[in-house]
């Protein structure tokens, strides 16, 4: 168990920049995941913590010591791959205990540390299986197994439930979560699924084009964007972005996002944006937050009419699109609440949660 | 059903021309199409019956007729060989040629396929361009330029020993340098096949199990026998084996070298034969003489051909 | 992955904290030495064969100097005593006409044959392949001596239509099984959208598969023509004149005048006896490679 801590890391590939900047302290213990679209170097970044890249700058250092220098084998780090990289012509034990032998530890305890990472991954009865025998979801078992044995300081995934299919993922998700309360070794995940990131992570790092965007616990990041991008990319469905300009109200302020839709800027958010009076911003609203408004005569929001384009019904609950000045906003309502497409209908939004984006500068204000 | 789909009446559709929809009709329409399916292999099965197996066949019975081919004589042939002693010589110098040549070539062909695996791959293709030369000259002519390397009054090679100190070699005419050279060409000569099978197959071997391997702390060695030997021993086997055969049956590089010389210590099967066969006439005798290659080529193909099936069971 | 990181350990730990920068370096001018010690091995004889070929006789018989490079200055006079006063020319017209024949018949042959056992299974078909296979191990030193009496039977011993008539059992069986490959690999999607446009199965392979395996017939021409053009044992057991001799047989042994070897002629005709294949490889070197590994990688 250990701290990683990463000082300004970056990685050129010839003239390529594909990390930056990368400034990001890991207590012990803590699930930190890299979220982030294709590209955006998190994946480059776990391998440079692993060793399997050269560091162009910066320093990383697992447990207080520095490894730039240092091979993978020497940083005491395990890694659980997308594909698995099972040796397929071992069978899961000797997969599980091919690093302890090289390491030469002794066969007693080889067999102890992998009978109980079997057990906790509930793998026990496939240990004389080869991986070509097992599902793609037994197999991530095994890779996991295969780094819990090692005990590790830091573990290491690169999208590891990529390749399972949606159920499978969300039944080894909790598993992963499961383990990690189990064992509790600081771990760094990656992945581009920012639901994976929400819900396994104690804080999320969210990177975009070799850069962290922001680093924050789930709830900070949903609540509190400070970039345009980080609103865009938690949240599923994205947060509705539309081209407003603030204007003022008398005392308070108003967001004008049509000729014909315009809303009151709450008091709570107010003092925050007068400096921006006069100016183009981006409106952003989470679709959660425009909602219908039968049953919330008490509650916060400002009503607004809309003629719906789209009307999904997820089942739960109803996605209706419509457009406001061309840009398409999405909204959730309650499934009997929703009219259909071309009518009008009554929505109410909650200001509470509005952000404001420069986009000069892509900030939230 | 016809009477709804004008104009693409069933009975219209080529190939079904004379076919209903309806089971006969069917099967008579499977039924032609594997005799076109026969048809198209004529040729081929024409070709491999009539100048393959029909010669394997006919040499066996060759082998057994005297030399003006007009009595049959039996094993007489074989017996005749077998209480020669040059020819035990022949048996001994095919098996010493073929084990040793074909055992450098993989060596060779293994570490240089590793070594330019290992380079960045925008210049592996010139370098493996580069490498396999050897394998495109022909071989008789290549072998030529060997001659002349190891020519008695001029060689070159002998040239560059004189200048590092050590004395002339007579390359040819001495029994085991002679013996010597002619692996060392066809080793020359077979090594870059090698090398373009063992390359494809290192990159057939993904990447993410050495890194894997990295991270529970293997050593290139290790990694080596660990991952890279299992994943290809398969095709080291099917390599191995067929140089095996090709190797045991290879005459251009004594043939023009030595010609079996000096006193016939260089012959293999083939170039023995020839000179059994051909050079003395005696057809019969030749015959037997390379008929004595046909079982450990059997064996050697039984086990390829096993190989080769395994394969396609891991790939598929 | 420099899988040869560690290959002398000592290089590992050049003191605490050696860069691991710096011993992928190391590796790799490792490699790039051993790598030019095998390519002066391998690329030796051949610079040899054209340093001598472009020597005048006098230069190729002093000893004293060095026979590695040309001292005198390089003259082309070999090759135009090469090309007026032997016969290799007629070689070359022989071996050029032997080699179109046999690759056009191999390739109609191995095209057919392959299609047929690739694609449309039928009774005995895995059989046959596997058979096809198998005697492409059968060795030319194994066949030519009964082949000779057929040859002489048939009445085309020392004629090149001889070769035309042999060579195909070395090239058939081996672009047979390249071919099966490659036809095995297209989509059978193909051949029922074929069949829905209408087209009977001469029509699917013309019109479709061929263009579609066009990698892969190219591969195995290519395999046909060395294959053929070097081809030596064949030649030498049945061919007996200088009219009718290719370019192998003739290069090595008819070249020879009286007792004397002329070493410069002889290394300007193996060269452009050798040229052909050289420039197809240098030209089509994928299509070469994949000729080759197609057999084996493919299973």
């Amino acid at each position: 168990m250990a701290e990683v801590t990463l000082r300004n890391v970056g990685k050129r590939y010839d003239d390529v920049v594909a990390v930056s900047n990368i400034n990001l302290d890991i207590p012990n213990h803590e699930f930190v995941v890299l979220v982030g679209p294709s590209g955006c170097g998190k994946s480059t970044t776990l391998r440079m913590i692993a060793g399997l890249e050269e560091i162009s700058d910066g320093e990383i250092s697992i447990g207080g010591e520095v490894v730039n220098d240092l091979p993978p084998k020497d940083r005491d780090i395990a890694m659980v791959f997308q594909n698995y990289a099972l040796y397929p012509h071992m069978t899961v034990a000797e997969n599980m205990s091919f690093g302890l032998k090289l390491r030469k530890f002794p066969k007693a305890e080889i067999k102890q540390r992998v009978d109980n990472a079997a057990r906790i991954l509930d793998i026990t009865e496939l240990l004389t299986r080869r991986p070509k025998q097992l599902s793609g979801g037994q197999r991530q078992r095994v890779a996991m197994g295969r780094a819990i044995v090692r005990n590790p300081k830091v573990f290491l995934f690169d999208e590891p439930l990529s390749n399972l299919d949606a159920k499978l993922r969300v039944q080894m998700r909790t598993e992963i979560k499961r383990v990690h309360q189990k064992v509790k070794t600081t771990t760094v995940y990656v992945t581009h699924d920012q639901v994976e990131a929400m819900t396994l992570a104690d804080r999320v790092v969210v990177m975009h084009k070799g850069k962290i965007e922001q680093i924050g616990t789930p709830n900070d990041l949903y609540h509190h964007p400070k970039t345009r991008f980080v609103a865009g990319f938690i949240g599923s469905p994205a947060m509705n972005l539309v081209p407003a300009k603030l204007e003022s109200n008398g005392s308070g302020l108003k967001i004008r996002l049509s000729d014909k839709l315009s809303f009151e800027v709450p008091e709570s958010r107010a003092a925050r944006y007068r400096g921006h009076t006069g100016k183009d911003l981006l409106f952003g609203l989470r679709p959660e937050h425009i909602t219908e408004t039968r049953g919330r005569e008490n509650g916060v929001g400002q009503e607004f009419p809309v003629t719906l384009d789209v009307v999904e019904p997820m089942g739960m609950e109803t996605m209706v699109f419509f457009k406001v000045d061309g840009t398409e906003v999405c909204g959730r309502v309650e499934p009997t609440a929703a009219k259909a497409s071309g009518e009008t209908m009554q929505l109410r939004a909650n200001l509470d949660h509005m952000h404001l984006i420069d986009p000069a500068t892509n900030a939230v204000l | 059903m016809a009477d709804t789909v004008q104009p693409w009446n069933v009975a219209t559709l080529p190939g079904i021309a004379k076919a209903p929809a309806r089971k006969s009709g069917l099967q008579l329409f499977m039924r032609r199409r594997s005799t076109i399916a026969l048809l198209m292999c004529t040729p081929l099965i024409l070709i491999v019956a009539g100048l393959i197996i029909y010669p394997a066949f006919y040499s066996i019975y060759l082998s057994m007729l005297n030399k003006a081919q007009t009595r049959f004589i039996g094993f007489s042939n074989f017996t005749f060989l077998l209480s020669r002693d040059t020819f035990w010589m022949v048996v001994q110098q095919s098996a010493i040629f073929a084990l040793s040549a074909v055992f450098f070539k993989a060596l060779i062909g293994l570490i240089t396929a590793h070594l330019v695996n290992n380079l960045p791959v925008k210049g592996q293709r010139k370098w493996r361009g580069m490498l396999l030369v050897p394998w495109v000259i022909p071989l008789a002519l290549s072998t030529l330029g060997w001659w002349w390397l190891f020519d008695p009054t001029y060689s070159a090679i002998n040239y560059i020993l004189m200048g590092l100190g050590f004395d002339n070699v007579a390359w040819l005419s001495t029994p085991y340098w002679a013996r010597f050279s002619v692996i060392l060409v066809n080793v020359w000569y077979g090594a870059p096949f090698f090398l373009i099978m063992y390359l494809a197959a290192l990159k057939s071997v993904p990447e993410q199990l050495y890194e894997a391997a990295s991270i529970d702390g293997a050593t290139a060695w290790q990694k080596f026998r660990h991952i890279t030997l299992p994943m290809m021993h398969n095709i080291i086997a099917i390599t191995i084996l067929f140089s095996l055969i090709v190797t045991f049956a290879n005459f251009d590089v004594v043939q023009i070298m030595t010609a079996g010389g000096p006193r016939n210590m260089t012959h293999v099967f083939a170039t023995y034969s020839f000179l059994l066969g051909i050079r003395s006439g005696d057809l019969p005798l030749g015959a037997a003489t390379s008929l004595f290659m046909f079982p450990i080529l059997a064996v050697a193909a039984v086990f390829i051909l096993r190989g080769v099936r395994k394969r396609g069971r891991e790939i598929g | 992955m420099s899988t040869l990181a560690a290959t002398a350990p000592a290089l590992k730990r050049i003191g605490v904290g050696a860069s691991l920068r710096r011993n992928r370096r190391w590796a790799l001018i490792a490699s790039y030495f051993f790598l030019i010690m095998f390519a002066i091995f391998f690329l030796m004889p051949p610079y040899y064969m054209v340093v001598t070929a472009l020597k005048s006789d006098a230069e190729v018989a002093r000893m004293a100097t060095n026979p590695w490079i040309i001292a005198n200055g390089a003259t082309f006079d070999q090759f135009k005593i090469l090309f007026t006063q032997t016969d290799f020319l007629i070689f070359f017209k022989n071996t050029v006409i032997v080699t179109v024949c046999v690759v056009a018949i191999t390739m109609v042959v191995s095209v057919l044959a392959a299609f047929s056992l690739g694609r449309m299974k039928f009774w005995g078909s895995g059989i046959l392949a596997t058979g096809i296979f198998l005697t492409y191990l059968v060795p030319d030193t194994l066949l030519f001596l009964p082949l000779f009496q057929i040859v002489k039977s048939v009445g085309l011993l020392n004629s090149y239509w001889g070769m035309v008539l042999v060579y195909p059992t070395l090239t058939v069986p081996f672009c047979t099984w390249i071919m099966i490959g490659y036809f095995q690999s297209i989509p059978k999607e193909l051949d029922e959208a074929a069949l829905i446009d209408g087209a009977g199965h001469m029509q699917m392979l013309t019109k479709i598969f061929i263009p579609v395996a066009l990698p892969g017939i190219i591969a195995a021409m290519i395999f046909a023509f060395t294959v053929s053009w070097a081809a030596f044992v064949y030649p030498l057991a049945f061919l007996y004149s200088a009219d009718q001799q290719v370019l192998t047989v003739g290069t090595v042994t008819s070249l020879i005048r009286g007792d004397v070897y002329k070493w410069g002629m002889l290394m300007a005709g193996a060269l452009v006896a050798a040229a052909p294949p050289l420039v197809i490889y240098a030209f089509l070197m994928d299509y070469y490679i994949a000729g080759l590994t197609a057999g084996a990688t493919k299973g």
